[in-house]
């Protein structure tokens, strides 16, 4: 059984994002960049799929500039066995990225299609279950367990209020969440080794995808800031304090 | 304009922020409500109560029941043609399914929308909200998810809109619903409590967790919240944790409780009304966002504001 694994190249999670003062976008010129941690997670499960026997390939998937490169090096690190790059220097929205995700998958013919539930630079949340859809999958979002058996997967998902378990047909989708697992930390001998693993490249022309319609970007903006408020020495003083506002 | 919002419900109930998506839906144009579920004429009738909801849309089969996005996404696409938005809350339901409708009808989404500016143009978070974009669109289809902590909850009234039923669409067989394990609590919903309080890694184990906040929750009739490194570390589950992947609350009061403030958490609260920060480090970020700060040890801080607001 093979797995398929996309991975995403955003802002480091540690990384306080600038808004630029004309208000065009995000000053992200020289910042650090990592796999997105969702996705992390992602590749961490389809390893440890791998490691008992479920699966016995893994594809990793990245989309965007040279530099994604990077993010694929790190998930063949992990354990992925060979990765894709469909390089392009397009800005792509979650529409755009499921078009091209399923000409792979088209192309891959894997039984088990792992993302991360969001990316921490859009907070979208859209991928994976477009994904589903386009291949007229079923997905389960949220994943925080993962059980494959013979002919289906099992997967506890978090919800409002609690979890639920579904079984799915396959090929699934699956959206991992960040209680799914605790992603391995990549030794270096691994990524000396992870250069030795096949990575192919792939255009967005020779996939033949549309990727026209995308949403605008009118202007971004900071968020509305909050006035740090005041110390209080006590507890009586606090009660006073939120009785003054009302707020008890 | 008419909009079309995907109902999120337990077969019984409505889910509370589905009524904040029918406030936010009023800005664009005349508001259908879908119910599916199975066996739920009680809560179609309930949805035709409430107040901004022009027409019911009910559709019954038993593939219904656990709307699960495989069944629940190919129905609103086969009821999308009359409509410009698809609309629902920004919750796990919301999240799963509409994704789905928008790929199927292969139109943009935008999604967890803070603010509708006009029917094209949208506010939205990004970066864990760290900043904000405005994004437009002229295609003619729009899905679209509410932040529901942005809008009022829409209330009944003595109105009762129309009832249609609909076609249901067949079963697509693609998953199984297993089962479902809910937190079972007295107390209120977290992104619906007027008071929230929330703690973090520094009260050490869950049993001191539970021990500190259960009484002074149980004092203020508040929800109890929690960071993603108290839910981590098992002090608190999953559904408790306030933050960037977690819920978005925005109560009258929130308290925030040996959490050190870093953005994943405060992106979840800081629209709330009134912030109270106690933490031992004078210099926790979450002082910078705090309308009222102790600066002290949470176990003695705790339990003394638990008898003082019992003895008031």
């Amino acid at each position: 059984m093979k797995a398929l694994v996309a991975v995403k190249r955003v802002v480091d999670f540690n990384v306080k994002v600038r808004v630029k003062a004309d208000g065009s976008g995000l000053d992200i010129g020289n910042v650090k960049m990592s796999m997105n941690p969702f996705d992390e997670c992602a590749i961490e499960e389809a390893v440890r799929l791998k490691e008992a026997g479920k699966i016995n390939e893994i594809v990793a998937v990245s989309l965007g500039e040279k530099k994604c490169e990077d993010v694929l090096r790190t998930a063949l690190a992990m354990g992925a066995d060979r990765a894709i790059h469909v390089e392009t220097d397009e800005e792509l929205d979650s529409r755009a990225v499921s078009k091209i995700l399923q000409k792979i998958v088209e192309k891959e013919q894997p039984q088990i299609i792992l993302l991360g539930k969001q990316a921490i630079d859009d907070d979208a949340n859209q991928t994976a279950q477009r994904l589903a859809a386009l291949l007229n999958a079923p997905q389960a979002t949220f994943a925080s367990k993962v059980e494959v058996n013979n002919d289906e997967i099992v997967v506890t998902r978090e919800i409002d209020g609690g979890v639920e378990t579904l079984a799915l047909k396959l090929p699934a989708v699956i959206s991992a969440d960040l209680r799914l697992n605790e992603p391995r930390f990549v030794k270096l001998p691994n990524l000396m080794a992870a250069k030795k693993k096949t990575l192919e490249k792939q255009s967005i022309e020779d996939l033949n995808v549309d990727i026209s319609g995308s949403l605008k970007m009118v202007s971004v903006a900071e968020p509305k800031a909050r006035q740090a408020g005041v110390r209080v020495a006590n507890v009586s003083e606090l009660i006073e304090k939120l009785a003054a506002a009302n707020a008890i | 304009m008419t909009v079309l919002i995907v109902a999120e419900h337990n077969g019984k109930q409505l889910a509370t922020a589905t009524l904040n998506a029918i406030t936010a839906a009023q800005k664009l144009g005349e508001v259908h409500v879908l119910v599916a579920g199975s066996d739920c004429l009680n809560l179609v009738e309930q949805v035709s109560k409430i107040n901004g909801v022009a027409k019911v849309l009910h559709a019954d089969a038993p593939h219904f029941a656990e709307l699960l996005a495989e069944e629940i996404a190919p129905l609103v696409v086969s009821l999308a043609a009359p409509y410009t938005h698809l609309v629902a809350a920004a919750s796990a339901f919301g999240k799963n399914i509409m994704p789905r409708v928008a790929a199927l009808l292969d139109c943009s989404q935008v999604s967890d929308l803070t603010e509708i500016v006009d029917e094209k143009t949208f506010v939205r978070p990004i970066y864990a909200g760290n900043a904000f974009v405005t994004v437009q669109s002229d295609e003619p289809k729009l899905v679209l998810t509410i932040r529901a902590s942005a809008f009022s909850a829409a209330v009944s009234g003595s109105q009762n809109a129309p009832i249609e039923a609909v076609m249901a669409t067949p079963a697509q067989d693609l998953s199984r619903f297993v089962g479902r394990e809910l937190t079972a609590s007295d107390r209120p919903e977290l992104t619906q409590a007027r008071v929230v309080v929330s703690g973090g890694r520094a009260f050490g184990s869950a049993e001191q967790f539970d021990a500190l906040l259960t009484p002074l929750a149980d004092t203020l009739g508040a929800a109890i919240g929690a960071s993603r490194a108290a839910v981590d570390a098992e002090y608190a589950p999953n559904d408790m944790q306030v933050g960037q992947t977690g819920k978005i609350v925005a109560p009258e009061l929130y308290f925030a409780i040996g959490i050190s403030g870093a953005i994943q958490h405060t992106a979840g609260m800081q629209d709330s009304k009134i912030i109270v920060a106690i933490n031992k480090d004078p210099d926790a970020q979450i002082f910078n966002v705090a309308d009222f700060g102790i600066v002290g040890d949470l176990f003695e801080i705790v339990p003394e504001l638990t008898k003082q607001l019992q003895n008031r």
